[in-house]
Order: structure tokens, then C-alpha cells, then sequence
């Protein structure tokens, strides 16, 4: 049986690792190759390399730190950030990413994401979504409104690191970005990232039964049950988490025991 | 050791992976290399019709190879290239070294199949000594194997159908999955099929 995923990530600034709450008041965690490495070592079952500068700062996604941390584990890496064209996406699976996540670039040319796919195939192209929580009184007809528990909302687009709204309504894009040849996408909550008081299930539930993709859930792991919850009634495939496992505050082998006590079915090393 | 380059894609953790498992190794798309090589791996990254198409001038090489018993690694898309024909993209020939179609997964599961899945053994094999059953290895695929002869099989794994998800013809060996992605299991395997060169 498919096991599900547990994914820590490197939110990567300037060659290091970095977190912060709600896209700002970034701190240095640690070196990514030492960090994956470790991972591996607790049992994760991929790393997600994210170059959350390149895209704001029209920075190249810094290459020589792929390898780097590439040469270090033998577990899939997804690498994102700054990633703007097919050369991009060539150069960063050359330095041996096995992935390539797009967000903002695919926003502004969706086109990437098909050019691409036919390419590298589908399996190398993930669409990361920053998407926000907007409340509504009734129903739009060009949203997908969803009944939460919160009340009635629709998730908004954000691009640049989650600096501009676009305006574009998340599960449309996933729909289309599917239709176009994404392979895998990445949903982040912006409404729970970096405050750790659990994913949006309510996001990556309806994401996953609208384009039956496999789905990455991120933003706002803060202890086991919020990732249970997301592997269970959020619908994920895989869970995205950076600031419990970097500091220690649960190591990657003891969140997969936990699951599998729950009996989420958990590849176990 | 000669790794095949279709020109796209990572190449470079499967070569770490069988540089630390002693090989040394040569990514190419060169007909000489590959003649002087003690073995050919075919990568796994792509699409099917494109990489049927970049193999063509070398498909002869490797035919020959497989012949003289030269051993012959197929990894992901690797594998489907060995079959006669695949149905991504319409229905397209491969190598036809193994019969048998590539097919869609079905509907009731999400494509691609991302992640680690069990091998279930089904007849030993060199390749995986030291491998237990029921171990977990890394998958993306949405196209499966479907070989006529079920004595090629050498492990299945489920998703929504039971495929073959290991398979070996004589020297000709090839896996669905990833080795090079499969953490200490994987490598396990590609220190087996180095040792199988070498032997």
C-alpha cells in the first residue's frame, strides 16, 4: 500500500536555512545539506528545497547548494524558487533535483507548466499554491465557495513569497494547472503558515477531491495531531512541515511512529 | 558503467548512487561507450515517446548487448522502454526486448503514483540480496508494465492493480521504481547490480 508522505522542508535565504511566521521575521536555522542528510537519517521521505528569496529578489535559486544537498541523500528533492523558465527548470533537475516546484512563474505564464511537463513529464512538475482564506456571504459564481467551519469562504492566489494577491481563485488554477500537465501540487495555507495551530484540511481536502493529484499540505504543522488530521481528514498524501523538525521539537522518526500507531500506513525505518 | 542520456532530467543521483556502490560511471549517449561499457543502465525521467525517439541510434548497441549478456539496468522509464508497446501518448512502440504493454493506472487511484510503496518478492533474484520483502521504495509513475510472460516477474507492488513492479530477463533487469530515490534499500540494490557487472 502507498504510504503517506512526511516532508520536512528548507525554506533556503541566502544559502541557509530559515523560517519565519507568516512569510516574515525570518531566522537561520541551519546548513541544507547537513539538515537533509539528518532527515533522511529520521526517516523523511522527501525533501522540499525552497529558494524563498529568488522569486522577490529576481535571484537565481543558488545551484551549488542543490548539489550540494542532492549529493547528500538518496530520498526525491523537490527544489522551488526563483524557478521563471524551461532553462531554469533543465538546470535545477541537472543539479539533481528530482522535482521542480513553480508558483509564481506559472501564475504569470501557465504555459511553463505544459512546456514543461511534455518535456520532463509530469511526475517532475509540482505546482505550489499560496493561497488565502477570503469569507463570503453567500455563494460566487466564479469561486469555488466552500462551507467551513469558519463560515463560507474561497481561497485567493498569492504570488511573490505571498506579497500580492491575484485575485485568482486557487482551486480554478489547481483544476487548470492540472489540465495543463502539474503532476503533484503544493498547497500552503497563508492563513495558518509559520503559527503552528494546524493546516487548512478544509484547503487540501478540497483541492485533493477537485483534481484527485497527489497533495503536499502545507503551513502550520505545530504537533502530531495536526498532521494526522491533515493525512486523514485533510485528504494529503504527504505533509509539509519546516519549524518542528528544525527545532527538534519532534525528529522526523517520531512523528512516522506516531502515525502508525494511529494507523496511518507509514513507511518506518 | 554507461548510463544513458535521453538529455533530460536528473542524472546525477543515479550516478552517485552507483558511484558509491563502486562503478565507475559514464553518462553518454556515444555507441562507443556504450560497446566498451560492462554495463548499461537506462535512466528513468521523461516521457515515453520522446526518450523511444533519443534512443533510436543507440537501440541497435543495446539489443547486441543484451545478446552477449552484457547486464542491462532499466529504471522507471527505463523499464517501459524495454516493452513491446506503451499506450502514453496514443500507442507507441518501444524495444519490444520484453512483450508486453505499458499502461495507464486506473481511475480509482490518483496518477501519477507518487511515493514509497511495498515490493512484494515474488521469485529471489540477485538483485535483491539483502533486500527484505514488503520493503518500501520510491515510485512516480502513471503507466505500469503488463508483461506476457509472468516468469519475468520478479516482485509486485498494489495500487489500485497488482503490477509487476520488479522484472528480469536473463541479463536484462529492470525496476518500476526508483532505487536511486529508495534511501538504504535502493542502494542496497545498486551495490547488487554492480556486483552483478563485475561478476
Amino acid at each position: 500500500m502507498l504510504a503517506k508522505r512526511i516532508v520536512p522542508c528548507l525554506d533556503v535565504m541566502n544559502g541557509q536555512v530559515v523560517k519565519g511566521v507568516q512569510f516574515v521575521n525570518l531566522k537561520v536555522e541551519g546548513e541544507p545539506p547537513e539538515l537533509a542528510a539528518d532527515y533522511e537519517e529520521q526517516g523523511a521521505d522527501e525533501i522540499v528545497f525552497l529558494d524563498i528569496t529568488a522569486s522577490y529578489e529576481k535571484r537565481d535559486t543558488t545551484l551549488e547548494v542543490v548539489k550540494k544537498t542532492a549529493d547528500m541523500i538518496s530520498i526525491p528533492l523537490t527544489v522551488g524558487g526563483g524557478i521563471r523558465c524551461i532553462t531554469d527548470i533543465q538546470n535545477v533537475l541537472s543539479s539533481g533535483a528530482d522535482k521542480v516546484s513553480v508558483n509564481t512563474a506559472a501564475i504569470r505564464a501557465p504555459n511553463l507548466v505544459k512546456e514543461s511537463a511534455d518535456v520532463f513529464g509530469s511526475q517532475c512538475i509540482v505546482v505550489a499554491i499560496d493561497a488565502k482564506r477570503v469569507y463570503v456571504d453567500s455563494d460566487l459564481t466564479d469561486k469555488t465557495v466552500v462551507d467551513t467551519t469558519k463560515g463560507k469562504c474561497w481561497w485567493e492566489v498569492y504570488v511573490e513569497g505571498g506579497r500580492v494577491p491575484t485575485g485568482i481563485d486557487a482551486m480554478t488554477w489547481a483544476k487548470k494547472v492540472k489540465d495543463l500537465g502539474a503532476g503533484e501540487l503544493l498547497p500552503t495555507s497563508m492563513d495558518c503558515d509559520g503559527v503552528q495551530t494546524g493546516y487548512d484540511l478544509e484547503l487540501t481536502r478540497t483541492m485533493s477531491q477537485i483534481t484527485n493529484l497527489p497533495i503536499i499540505a502545507s503551513g502550520g504543522a505545530g504537533n502530531l495531531e495536526h498532521i494526522y488530521e491533515v493525512l486523514t481528514a485533510g485528504d494529503a498524501d504527504a505533509a509539509l512541515a519546516a519549524s518542528i523538525f528544525h527545532r527538534s521539537q519532534y525528529s522526523v522518526g517520531e512523528v512516522k511512529r506516531y502515525l502508525a500507531d494511529k494507523g496511518v500506513t507509514m513507511r518506518l525505518v | 558503467m554507461a548510463v544513458v542520456n535521453y538529455g533530460v532530467g536528473n542524472l546525477r543521483s543515479i550516478r552517485r548512487g552507483l558511484e558509491k556502490s563502486g562503478a565507475a560511471v559514464k553518462i553518454t549517449h556515444n555507441p562507443t561507450d556504450l560497446l566498451r561499457s560492462d554495463a548499461i543502465v537506462l535512466p528513468g525521467v521523461g516521457a515515453f515517446a520522446p526518450a523511444v525517439k533519443n534512443m533510436a541510434p543507440i537501440a541497435d548497441i543495446v539489443a547486441e548487448a543484451m545478446k552477449n549478456g552484457k547486464p542491462i539496468l532499466g529504471v522507471c522509464l527505463g523499464l517501459q522502454l524495454l516493452f513491446t508497446r506503451s499506450s502514453e501518448g496514443g500507442s507507441v512502440k518501444g524495444l519490444d526486448f520484453i512483450s508486453g504493454d505499458i499502461v495507464k493506472l486506473p481511475d480509482t487511484v490518483k496518477t501519477p503514483q507518487m511515493g514509497w510503496n511495498t515490493l512484494n518478492i515474488e521469485q529471489s533474484h540477485p538483485l535483491l540480496e539483502g533486500v527484505k520483502d514488503s520493503c518500501y521504495v520510491y515510485f512516480v509513475h502513471s503507466y505500469y508494465p503488463k508483461p506476457i510472460d509472468s516468469a519475468v516477474v520478479v516482485a509486485t507492488t498494489e495500487y489500485g492493480v497488482r503490477f509487476a513492479s520488479m522484472i528480469a530477463k536473463k541479463n536484462l533487469l529492470a525496476t518500476q521504481f526508483h532505487p536511486e530515490k529508495s534511501s538504504k534499500t535502493g542502494l542496497t540494490m545498486l551495490k547488487n547490480f554492480v556486483r552483478i557487472m563485475k561478476r
